[in-house]
């Protein structure tokens, strides 16, 4: 006993140790919940929230982009897409052959669904079919009753009314691309946002976007929306309104597409604003919202006729005849000529051992500016060229236009060249040569522009103003009550040419069209109040294509296409008051092979008379389109 | 009620047993045990099931086990400890040679309608058999260590199984439940220093053969942040629950880290994580409160008992209980690293509820028989 009482003292002593113990350790429990709930409880609150709750962003419809007179060009088409919840669709298989008996469904989109299926928790909405019709969408709403799990979810996708009409000027949006992924615009991590990547979707994108609206949901660990807690719309993008006349760039593209490869510029002189920008061939916009597929990639670059560049800012070209007033201009303000200085045209001329030639054999005889300019000769020109000298050409080019660039709101324009003395001695190393400047005097050898800066060179003689084209109409929608340009007011300073040497120009450009023997006669506007002045050009492609041709061997469709000249026209009108200016390029002489007066002029012709029979001061819709009501679908 | 009760009686008929149990000890166990149902009815996202009503049947069945037991006299339980631990061994290996023929580690036994941890059950034969083992050792012999020898194998052989299959935490509990009982039957404390030493010895041996994910656990716990998603998972999110629960609470059935099952296996180990979130420190310390008088009644049951047996055994139970609560909790709240321990009464689970049960039970016994001496074999003394 007297043991047992020993351990038992023991083990109550013990029993009281560990006792302590334990309260030790509780009370540690105690402290270390006091910790967690009180003191740190504001930073695992805010972690429990983080946790649980996401912040999702809804795309906001992009802006629409419309024509000066609202007509849409680029709108938000709904788009219906059939996607199946697993866990709700029972048998999988069963669903989509009942699918598959309403939509088509073809055995590689079964086994992406089976593959996407297997890849996500089942309560992850599977997309079945994209981009469905209205018609594919209603049969499965109407029989949904058979479809368990299977559900429509509508979306916006971009849609180009007007189709290839408009793919350069509008331009296309795509999937956000690697690059553009380091936005501060949280829009672009969406996988369904879209961006511009060409022409006005492009340059204005930031304005089109709008803001992101948010969604804040509340998810569960393995990401399933459990409620909608807040929501905040978006700001749907700015409407655009271009100053494009959508029935002028409709006529101008036909009239392109039908010359192949070609591009053509209508620009309201008085405003800047372009009506037409016609680069042919185009291509279908709206295939690139929802991806491309690689055959259609690579028909759209093999294409010959390059329809993805927009020839009308992008394609740099040799200006050819459309050079010489230009080299009129310098010649006249420099003084070198007067209007009735006049050189002897045998059809050739001579410069040390070297022969140039005129487009006429026989040559023109004796003529001054005005004949010079309406019947293209070449030697008046290198006689003149010769007498100003590269640099004053230079000069006066950059002065209207030529070799810079024209600062239009759209991507991709090329600046062109117009050589310098020092640009080719920088370049080349080699000292400019005096035949140069006559090769550059009818706008051929190192010379070369884009069609947009010809339709400003023609603004700028056409006005004597430093015009700058514009896409964007800054005045909205024109409607009855819109103010309307009546002179060259938009703000363009004068470019300090004289006027007595503009209107030289002018009426010799007056004879190219309207006179007997000029080069464009054929193309001319008989209506009185509408008449037009002009200048062609030939641009030569390969030297040997000249040569070949003066020596009468292959002429026109003879010479393989790629080898011929292109055929220019630049353009203005009326002639009276010149408001409407026209450029208009075939690349090498489109369906004909012919010469810019033959192919070129009869393309400005018809965009010069019909812009200005629409001539908005009198021609104003009578309902006004309602873009809003388009955009609903 | 005198006459019905004879403190000096070794035998008591049943109904004087009945009157004679700890019934607000009864009445204590059963509100933790509703706790739990009402945590398990919140883990089931406000439903009965699939957790809750089930824990009412294990608890109710675990309740009339727990009755039998106390009724049952102290005596039987200390001349059965030997074989109840023998029976378990063996149910140890036969979960272990299973798990080696079968697919990989197991745990349990499945018995058709339960499935039993026998390492859980181990936890009470081990506090059993080392009870009846010190209760028969002198105190001069238990200060020969050649004596120690044996219990000690009773502890690390069990132990050493447990923590191959791998279960960890129930390995310590073996360990730190055997050590409670070696201390409290006056083994010298310079032996634990040796042994102390000894394990130190070991640690790093024993580190090398841990499992990676036991060794990820032990790296995480030291600092969870480093790896939100992988190992630190489980113990930064139910720090984040507990924690964002703050003074009071979420409310009731409004906790989002339990609901979003942002918590891994928040009706098991983790459930305190549910009580901290949806009701705040102050359902914490009111249910840790709870337990705690738990324990005191484990000591004041002790205490009163007039046999070393009884003692040690209600002793050896409290304080198994007591490392049951303190690890759970702890390793809820990041103060230990997750090793998979449930919190009695309250974590959804057969086995545990039967062992923690079982030893309330025996504890009701030690209570039922707290005038009956016994000696050293367990015959009575007068």
């Amino acid at each position: 006993m007297k043991k047992s009482n020993g351990r038992g003292k023991t083990l109550t002593r013990r029993a009281m140790v560990l006792a302590g113990g334990k309260v030790a350790l509780l009370a540690a429990l105690a402290g270390r919940l006091y910790y967690l709930q009180v003191v740190q409880a504001p930073k695992f609150s805010m972690l429990a929230d983080e946790n649980r709750i996401n912040i999702r962003l809804l795309v906001p419809p992009r802006g629409l982009i419309v024509d000066r007179f609202g007509v849409p060009l680029a709108v938000n088409r709904p788009t219906y897409q059939a996607v199946v919840i697993p866990e709700q669709a029972g048998n999988i298989n069963q669903t989509l052959d009942a699918v598959a008996d309403l939509v088509p469904l073809t055995e590689a989109d079964r086994r992406r669904v089976l593959r996407d299926i297997r890849n996500h928790h089942s309560f992850v909405p599977i997309a079945l079919r994209e981009d469905m019709d209205w018609n594919e969408m209603a049969r499965i709403d109407v029989n949904a009753v058979d479809l368990p799990g299977v559900s429509i979810e509508q979306g916006l996708i971009r849609h180009y009314v007007f189709g290839d009409e408009t793919s350069h000027v509008v331009g296309y949006v795509a999937p956000v691309s690697e690059q553009e992924l380091n936005s501060d615009d949280p829009l672009v991590e969406l996988p369904d946002f879209r961006v511009g990547k060409s022409g006005v979707e492009k340059q204005y994108d930031l304005e089109l976007r709008g803001t992101a609206g948010t969604s804040e949901v509340e998810v569960n660990a393995f990401g399933r929306v459990v409620r909608e807690l807040a929501r905040e719309d978006g700001i749907a993008g700015d409407q655009i309104v271009l100053g494009l006349d959508m029935d002028l760039q409709d006529i101008a593209m036909r009239r392109c597409a039908a010359q192949g490869s070609a591009s053509a510029i209508v620009i309201d002189s008085w405003t800047g604003e372009v009506l037409a920008l016609a680069s042919a061939p185009g291509f279908n916009p709206g295939a690139f919202a929802s991806g491309l597929s690689p055959a259609q990639w690579k028909a759209l670059v093999d294409n010959p006729y390059n329809p993805l560049e927009n020839k009308a800012i992008a394609g740099t070209y040799s200006p050819g005849s459309t050079f010489k007033p230009l080299v009129a201009t310098a010649a006249l303000e420099a003084g070198v000529i007067t209007p009735d200085t006049e050189f002897f045209c045998p059809g050739e001329y001579h410069l040390g051992n070297t022969v140039f030639h005129c487009w006429k054999k026989g040559g023109h005889g004796t003529l001054s500016v005005r004949r010079a300019i309406k019947e293209s000769c070449d030697v008046f020109f290198y006689h003149t060229a010769d007498l100003v000298g590269i640099d004053r050409i230079a000069q006066m080019a950059n002065r209207l236009g030529l070799g810079v660039k024209t600062d239009i709101d759209v991507p991709g324009e090329k600046t062109g060249l117009i050589p310098t003395r020092a640009w080719k001695l920088a370049t080349t190393g080699v000292a400019w040569q005096r035949g140069e400047t006559l090769s550059c005097g009818i706008g051929q050898s190192f010379v070369s522009v884009t069609p947009l800066q010809l339709a400003i060179y023609v603004a700028r003689i056409a006005t004597g103003h430093t015009i700058k084209p514009v896409l964007v109409r800054d005045d909205g929608v024109m409607t009855a009550a819109s103010s309307v340009a009546t002179d060259v007011s938009h703000g363009f300073a004068p470019m300090g040419v004289q006027q007595k040497t503009l209107d030289v120009i002018r009426d010799a450009m007056y004879g190219v069209v309207n006179e007997p023997h000029g080069t464009a006669y054929g193309a001319r506007i008989q209506d009185p109040t509408m008449i037009m002045g002009g200048k062609t050009g030939t641009a030569q492609v390969h030297h040997i294509a000249r040569e070949i041709r003066d020596r009468g061997v292959v002429t026109g469709t003879k010479v393989p296409w790629k080898d011929r000249d292109h055929a220019l026209f630049i353009a203005f009108a009326p002639v009276a008051a010149p408001r409407y200016v026209c450029s208009v390029v075939v690349e090498h002489g489109g369906a004909t092979g012919g010469e810019g007066g033959a192919v070129a002029a009869p393309i400005a012709h018809d965009l010069l008379l019909e812009a200005q029979k629409r001539d908005p001061a009198r021609r104003v819709p009578a309902v006004p389109f309602d873009a809003a009501k388009l955009a609903q679908g | 009620m005198r006459w019905l009760y004879d403190p000096s009686q070794t035998q008591q008929t049943l109904s004087v047993k009945l009157l004679n149990m700890n019934w607000p000890l009864v009445a204590l166990v059963t509100t933790i045990a509703c706790v739990g149902f009402a945590m398990l009815y919140s883990a089931g996202n406000g439903s009965w099931h699939p957790w809750a009503e089930r824990q009412v049947v294990r608890y109710l069945v675990a309740a009339l086990i727990m009755l039998a037991v106390a009724m049952v006299d102290i005596r039987v339980w200390l001349r059965a400890a030997y074989g109840f631990y023998a029976v378990t061994m063996i149910l140890l290996i036969a979960v272990e040679v299973r798990g080696a023929i079968g697919m990989g580690a197991q745990r349990w036994i499945d018995l058709g309608i339960i499935q039993i941890q026998p390492s859980e059950f181990m936890k009470i034969a081990l506090v059993m058999v080392l009870a009846r083992y010190f209760n028969g050792m002198p105190a001069e012999e238990i200060r020969n260590p050649v004596k120690l020898i044996v219990p000690a194998l009773l502890i690390l052989v069990p132990a050493a199984m447990v923590l191959k299959q791998p279960d960890l935490g129930t390995a310590i509990m073996l360990v730190l439940g055997g050590a409670a009982m070696f201390f409290l039957a006056g083994v010298r404390l310079w032996k634990f220093a040796v042994m102390l030493a000894v394990a130190g010895a070991v640690v790093p041996f024993a580190w090398h053969h841990l499992r990676e994910y036991q060794k990820n656990r032990i790296l995480t716990f030291l600092n969870p942040e480093n790896d939100p998603l992988g190992a630190g998972y489980h113990s930064l999110q139910a720090k984040i629950a507990v924690g964002s629960g703050g003074v009071f609470g979420k409310g009731y059935l409004s906790g989002t880290q339990a609901h979003l099952s942002f918590l891994p296996e928040r009706q098991t180990d983790f459930i305190f994580t549910i009580l901290g979130e949806e009701f705040g420190l102050v359902g914490g310390l009111v249910l840790l409160a709870l337990y705690a008088v738990v324990f005191v009644y484990g000591y004041a049951i002790a205490f009163r008992s007039r046999s070393h047996f009884g003692r040690l055994l209600a002793f050896g139970i409290t304080t198994n209980l007591f490392l049951y609560v303190f690890i759970n909790v702890a390793m809820v709240i990041g103060l230990l690293p997750v090793v998979g321990v449930p919190l009695p009464l309250v974590s959804y689970g057969g086995t545990s509820m039967l062992t923690v049960m079982f030893g309330f039970g025996l504890l009701m016994s030690v209570y039922v028989h707290r005038d009956v001496r016994i000696g050293r074999y367990g015959e009575a003394e007068t």
